[in-house]
């Protein structure tokens, strides 16, 4: 398993509150890594990092070689690292389909005049671009919706949605931001199966940062658990598990 | 019968009642002195008292009936068929609408023509500011500015001999241009900033044309602009020096200045016809789904791999193109322009245009515009109180139906049905 993502000592300081201090992070192809934490301890703050919605104030970011430290959000998406968010952030006033086609946009044939004369070429990448999120609505069980308004789903739905939309942007790296907050226990276990499938069938390495301990100790290869900013431990779910000082900060005495 | 069923039919009586009243109820008689309004004979009552009650005894017994159609025909369009994305049926119709707006100006008076011409400039504003404020979300005050650009163009170039069909595109590249330089330094601002930013701007185009007395003649503006011509045939009684021949003469006809003001109608019609062909195919492409996007979420659109600064300076692009080829349109139809014609008042129309039309929609803004543009002109007797009902209807409207006239509907993607 050759090595995809490697931070070391990513630190992020916002005026005098050092939100994140020199978190290092490995991640591995075809690996589920999850990042554990009370809340505020700065998972999302890694996390907009990663993605460039923040510039970090110092560390490194080395994706397959390329360090993406200081590059636009926009950018390192299209090298194969896309997100979902905390709060859903969807398209709401446009349809299921839709979304599906903007996120498609790079993959597109996006030449002015060929869209405005409807090539035969644009033809084809629109109907490969619908055939594709049809490929994806049925894997995450929203066909039936396609032409629904977003906005109007159910929020697990929703939930699902946006982790389709992210996978047809053909991403290497799948980070999720608390993806079961809000879904019931039937719910999670589907996206349990759902992330395993990714990992199986799609090849893409997953990033989670997840409070319910079920989901996470039950899908991780791997877990970095960060506390106040500051690394607290790292290991695989059993170690986790067991180190004192991760029970002391964050799971607690079972 | 639930009570709301009853309630139902009250209501639906009742509207018959006042409807029907007007034309079955009431007849005019004419008698020395005037016109006077008397209630219709005995025998007509007896057909609305007739109708009231069909009206009322349908409603009580059939809605269940009604919904169950409703029903059906809901079922039906739920299935997915082959990807198709355009409707015949909508086409049709269009083309109908074409025929008509073509054959329309030969038989109405000359004044009609002239209103409808000025209508289909504002359409023209209307569907090139959608495309920045109902898709893109981008809230601009200051589109008239773009017009102003494109009708300066025109005339000045006019002005050095330059025909018609030449100068558009340039004036409406001209106008892009603007709208590229102003796209710059409100790339990071959103909303209430946007928006006052882009009213400056709109502020300075105007000072500017007013005070460089030297290019554009400031207050006094620019005359004599040169009228568009039919392939080189002019529309004046007598030809201009080194025109090529006037429209009367190559064909032979009596002169009549009816034919200027359809030709310019027609021409607008020409324009419009092509902006709306435009912009549907760019709502159909990549670029037009990725303004949407901007629109709802920024942050996500950046997530998955959007440059937001490529989306929203071609917003501001194309949108301004649009004002470009409106405003030379309007500096030939005219003849005259001046600063005085670029004013911000010119900006809040367009903008409620937009806004009454509903946000996106095409066809609600084409309405829009024509109601803006006739309801005024209709409205002339009232002249004190014509910005005060103006007003008022803007108000209502915005009770009533904040979405719009028509809000825009979601094109319906139809996906393979699987066997």
């Amino acid at each position: 398993m050759s090595l995809l993502l490697d931070v070391t000592g990513l630190t992020m300081r916002f005026g005098g509150l050092l939100a994140v201090d020199k978190v290092a992070l490995r991640l591995h192809e075809k690996e589920v890594v999850s990042v554990i934490g009370p809340n505020g301890a700065g998972k999302t703050t890694v996390f907009n990092c990663l993605t460039g919605f923040y510039q970090p104030t110092s560390g490194q970011i080395v994706y397959r070689g390329e360090h993406l430290e200081g590059m636009k959000g926009h950018l390192i998406a299209r090298k194969g690292i896309v997100r979902t968010f905390q709060h859903v952030r969807l398209f709401k006033d446009m349809t299921v389909v839709e979304n599906l086609l903007v996120a498609q946009h790079r993959h597109l044939d996006t030449n002015f005049f060929s869209g405005l004369l409807n090539t035969k070429r644009f033809r084809k990448s629109e109907r490969s671009a619908l055939e594709f999120a049809k490929y994806w609505l049925d894997k995450v069980g929203l066909t039936e919706f396609a032409n629904r308004k977003a906005g109007n789903l159910a929020y697990g739905q929703q939930r699902r949605l946006e982790i389709a939309r992210c996978m047809v942007t053909r991403p290497e790296i799948l980070m999720l931001d608390e993806p079961a907050a809000g879904l019931n226990p039937r719910e999670t276990e589907d996206l349990d199966r759902l992330i395993l499938e990714l990992r199986d069938q799609e090849d893409v390495s997953i990033l989670l940062i997840e409070h319910d301990m079920k989901l996470v100790m039950g899908i991780s290869d791997r877990i970095y658990v960060v506390n106040q900013g500051c690394p607290l431990a790292d290991g695989t779910p059993e170690q986790v598990r067991n180190n004192p000082e991760v029970i002391k900060a964050y799971l607690g005495e079972f | 019968m639930s009570k709301q069923v009853i309630v139902n039919a009250l209501i639906s009586a009742v509207t018959f009642l006042v409807l029907a009243g007007w034309l079955l109820g009431i007849s005019m008689q004419a008698e020395p002195g005037g016109v006077q309004l008397v209630f219709a004979e005995p025998s007509h009552l007896h057909w609305l008292w007739g109708g009231m009650a069909a009206v009322f005894f349908g409603q009580l017994f059939f809605p269940s009936q009604v919904d169950k159609l409703r029903h059906v025909a809901q079922a039906k369009k739920q299935r997915f068929k082959l990807p198709a994305m355009d409707r015949k049926g909508s086409n049709l119709v269009a083309c109908f609408v074409l025929a008509g707006a073509i054959i329309w100006p030969f038989m109405v008076s000359r004044g009609s023509v002239d209103l409808a011409t000025l209508t289909l400039i504002y359409v023209m504003l209307g569907l090139g500011l959608n495309v920045v404020v109902g898709l893109a979300g981008l809230l601009d005050l200051g589109y008239v500015g773009f017009y102003a650009v494109g009708a300066y163009s025109y005339a000045l170039l006019a002005a050095e001999g330059w025909g018609f069909w030449t100068c558009l595109p340039i004036a409406g590249a001209m106008a892009a241009l603007f709208g590229f330089l102003l796209g710059f330094p409100v790339l990071r601002l959103r909303g209430d900033y946007l928006a006052i930013v882009t009213l400056g701007f709109g502020e300075i185009i105007r000072l500017l044309l007013n005070n460089l007395t030297e290019l554009t003649g400031g207050p006094n503006g620019i005359s004599g602009i040169a009228k568009p011509t039919l392939f080189g045939l002019e529309f004046n009684r007598k030809l201009k020096d080194g025109g090529f021949d006037t429209f009367h003469n190559f064909f032979d006809i009596s002169y009549n200045s009816q034919y200027k003001v359809i030709f310019l109608y027609l021409m607008a019609l020409l324009l419009v016809v092509l902006t709306i062909i435009v912009i549907n195919r760019l709502l159909r492409m990549p670029i037009g789904r990725a303004w949407e996007a901007l629109r709802e979420d920024e942050i996500a659109c950046r997530s998955l791999g959007l440059s937001p600064t490529v989306v929203k300076l071609s917003a501001f692009t194309i949108g301004a193109a649009f004002a470009g080829f409106a405003g030379s349109f309007f500096a030939a139809r005219q003849g005259f322009i001046s600063p005085e014609s670029f004013t911000f008042i010119e900006s809040a129309i367009i903008l409620a245009i937009v806004v009454l039309g509903g946000m996106g929609s095409q066809i609600g803004v084409i309405l829009a515009a024509i109601m803006m543009t006739v309801l005024p002109e209709l409205a002339r007797e009232f002249n004190e109180y014509r910005m005060l009902m103006f007003g008022l209807m803007m108000v209502f409207m915005m009770i009533w139906r904040p979405q719009g006239l028509l809000p825009m509907s979601r094109p319906h993607m139809q996906l393979k049905q699987e066997a």
